[in-house]
């Protein structure tokens, strides 16, 4: 189990570094030179130089990775160019609010996709399958950006509920969850990122159980004289591993692919910020806010493969 | 397409390996005792494995019904010129943000006045577009890094796999969005973005696919009777990691369509004045105080197009299943 677990972390750090090594050259494949937003258009040559210098552009390529890596290691990321601010404070407030989001979507997406699966798969072919599966499709098909704005058509357009966009008057800064004046924001974006993962959860679980329940050892358990019922539960733990690898992923899409959801809901979370960078050209931030998230992606990964281990000995004697 | 392994449909309940791998295809699931089957019961009717795959298709209504649907979207964009009442890029002025039914639009007008139901069949060429070519390319480049890197084994095995579990490490979405966002959007790099997001799943899929095919014993009788490598691989590995490399694929257009409408929505696809659905749903946004249900359309033909394309893709893939 040790071993297991040693290995298991010994392999995220190569991961990790080549994780490091894409984010790096995104500055590169940028179209341009990579300074032309920091320059003033009538800069000299010299001037040109100067900063360059400054920035460290005039070194060799692996040479200016490593400075980048030393410096990203100790928490600083650069400068926002728009703002001037550190990225490390742009990144950690925007990923504390969409923490916020996922702290709502990820147990109401979780536990309905799964409870929606599991009995979609202990039902298999039954009409309460069928609804299930045909809800499950749905789910996965839907842009959730549409979803979004048709959400905000209804309730906040037609209807006038809900409010349509943002956090509240005082933003991040004052939110508090427990008065409804500022939860009220809350409930269409988790609504609408909630959706995807539900359908992928569903569909995901639906198909583990199904398939667990066509293996031999359950007709064994039945032959033994188990009640329906502790045949389930047996089923259930049997298809965990293959669905918590699923939440895993997903957790990590909650985190890092609402970028969609939060553009539409103006939300000011690590995706907004993404999508703010990309149209200002910040790559600064662009650079930080993508290897903060796949990161947090990394590290999500390799805490589902070590709870998967604990679930399942198999994996471990692998 | 030998009669050898004609004997699927009898053969059902045939388990084995780990069925999560998706449907492979029966030739090398069935095993050699097919034929000895196939002689011992003549009297069998015997189909071949495509056929069977027809008549579960032919049989399968609900799946018949979707890949009507995704063919009219195809047909409408392709004729688009032809189908479409209006010039999709002339603006109008007075006629700006009209709803459903004004005057000749029956699907309203847009932001700029121009004819929605034309920038819809004109936009389905560029979505669908962008939904189809990155899963191809990346079809063919992650499929041959996985055949590649299957077959070989080994140490480019693992320098193969190794790098794509680097790409892995970005939840999918964010990946397409860095890349387009970093090279600064616009059509050709939006497909570029999606294709490198698609090619390490799909190599995964195909090196799975060969690894699984290359320890079976027909492999090793081939290799013993002087085949070359290429002929090995072309004979007998890719009839059988195609199979796993089409269904994952087709699996791939619904999300390569939302993924690309989505780039498009970010500003990062499609520039105007191009028609394009994610991007139309993008401008339309500002004016759904206006004409709520028209701002809605550009994304219901998104979620029409992949709904239908993610439902053919589960009835290929039972169509395709072995298991069944």
């Amino acid at each position: 189990m040790g071993r297991y677990i040693l290995r298991r972390i010994l392999y995220a750090i190569p991961i990790a570094f080549g994780v490091s090594v894409v984010c790096f050259s995104l500055v590169y494949i940028a179209p341009g030179d990579p300074l032309q937003t920091v320059m003033p258009p009538d800069a000299t040559a010299e001037t040109i130089a100067i900063v360059k210098h400054a920035y460290g552009f005039d070194k060799p390529l692996p040479m200016q990775f490593l400075i980048w890596l030393g410096r990203v290691v100790t928490g600083d990321f650069g400068v926002s160019i728009a703002t001037r601010r550190p990225v490390i404070r742009e990144v950690s407030d925007a990923l504390s609010n969409t923490a916020l989001l996922a702290m709502f979507a990820v147990p109401i997406s979780f536990s309905i996709g799964y409870v929606m699966g599991a009995v979609a798969g202990c039902f298999a072919g039954r009409w309460i399958d069928r609804v299930v599966t045909g809800a499950a499709v749905v789910g996965v098909s839907l842009p959730n950006y549409w979803l979004g704005i048709v959400l905000v058509i209804f309730f906040a357009v037609e209807y006038m509920l809900l409010p349509a966009t943002g956090m509240g008057p005082n933003g991040s800064v004052g939110f508090n969850l427990l008065q409804w004046s500022n939860a009220k924001f809350l409930v269409l974006p988790v609504i609408t990122l909630s959706m995807i993962p539900v359908g992928i959860l569903a569909r995901t679980t639906r198909a583990a159980v199904a398939e667990v329940r066509n293996q031999d050892f359950v007709q064994t358990l039945r032959a033994k004289g188990l009640s329906e019922w502790a045949v389930t539960r047996h089923v259930l733990k049997n298809a965990m591993p293959q669905v918590m690898a699923v939440m895993g992923l997903q957790f990590g899409y909650l985190l890092g692919g609402s970028i969609l959801v939060e553009t539409v809901f103006t939300w000011p979370g690590s995706g907004f910020l993404l999508s703010k960078a990309i149209i200002n050209r910040d790559v600064p931030v662009l650079q930080g806010t993508i290897l903060t998230l796949s990161l947090v992606f990394v590290a999500t990964n390799l805490i589902v493969d070590l709870l998967q281990s604990l679930i399942d000995p198999r994996i471990r004697r692998a | 397409m030998t009669d050898y392994f004609s004997v699927i449909p009898a053969k059902a309940g045939i388990q084995g390996g780990e069925p999560s791998k998706g449907a492979l295809d029966p030739r090398f699931r069935a095993g050699d005792d097919v034929i000895f089957e196939a002689q011992a019961l003549p009297a069998t009717r015997v189909r071949g494995y495509w056929q069977t795959v027809f008549y579960r298709l032919r049989h399968d209504a609900m799946t018949l019904a979707f890949a009507a649907i995704v063919l009219l979207i195809i047909l409408g964009a392709v004729f688009a010129p032809l189908l479409a009442p209006f010039d999709p890029y002339k603006e109008s002025i007075v006629g700006r943000l009209k709803p459903f039914g004004w005057h000749d639009h029956p699907l309203g007008t847009d932001e700029l006045g121009r004819d929605m139901l034309s920038r819809l069949l004109f936009g389905g060429r560029v979505s669908l577009l962008m939904g189809v070519v990155p899963v191809l390319i990346a079809s063919l480049i992650g499929g041959m890094l996985g055949v590649i890197g299957g077959f070989a084994g080994g140490r480019t095995n693992t320098a193969i796999m190794r790098t794509m579990d680097v790409f892995y490490a970005f939840p999918s979405v964010l990946l397409a969005v860095a890349i387009a966002g970093a090279m600064g959007g616009g059509m050709a790099n939006g497909m570029l973005a999606l294709t490198l997001v698609f090619i390490p799943p799909m190599c995964r899929v195909a090196e799975t696919a060969t690894t699984q095919v290359r320890a079976l014993d027909f492999i090793e009788a081939a290799r013993a009777s002087g085949a070359r490598t290429l002929t090995i691989i072309r004979y007998h590995v890719l009839g059988n990691v195609l199979g796993p490399v089409f269904i994952y694929a087709s699996s791939l257009v619904s999300v390569s369509i939302l993924l690309a409408s989505g780039l498009s929505f970010l500003g990062l696809g499609v520039r105007p004045p191009l028609p394009d659905w994610g991007l139309m749903l993008s401008t339309l946004r500002q004016s759904i105080y206006v004409v709520p249900f028209v701002c809605a359309l550009p994304g219901l033909a998104i979620f029409i197009t992949s709904i239908c394309c993610n439902l053919v893709s589960d009835g290929l893939r039972a169509a395709m299943d072995v298991r069944m």
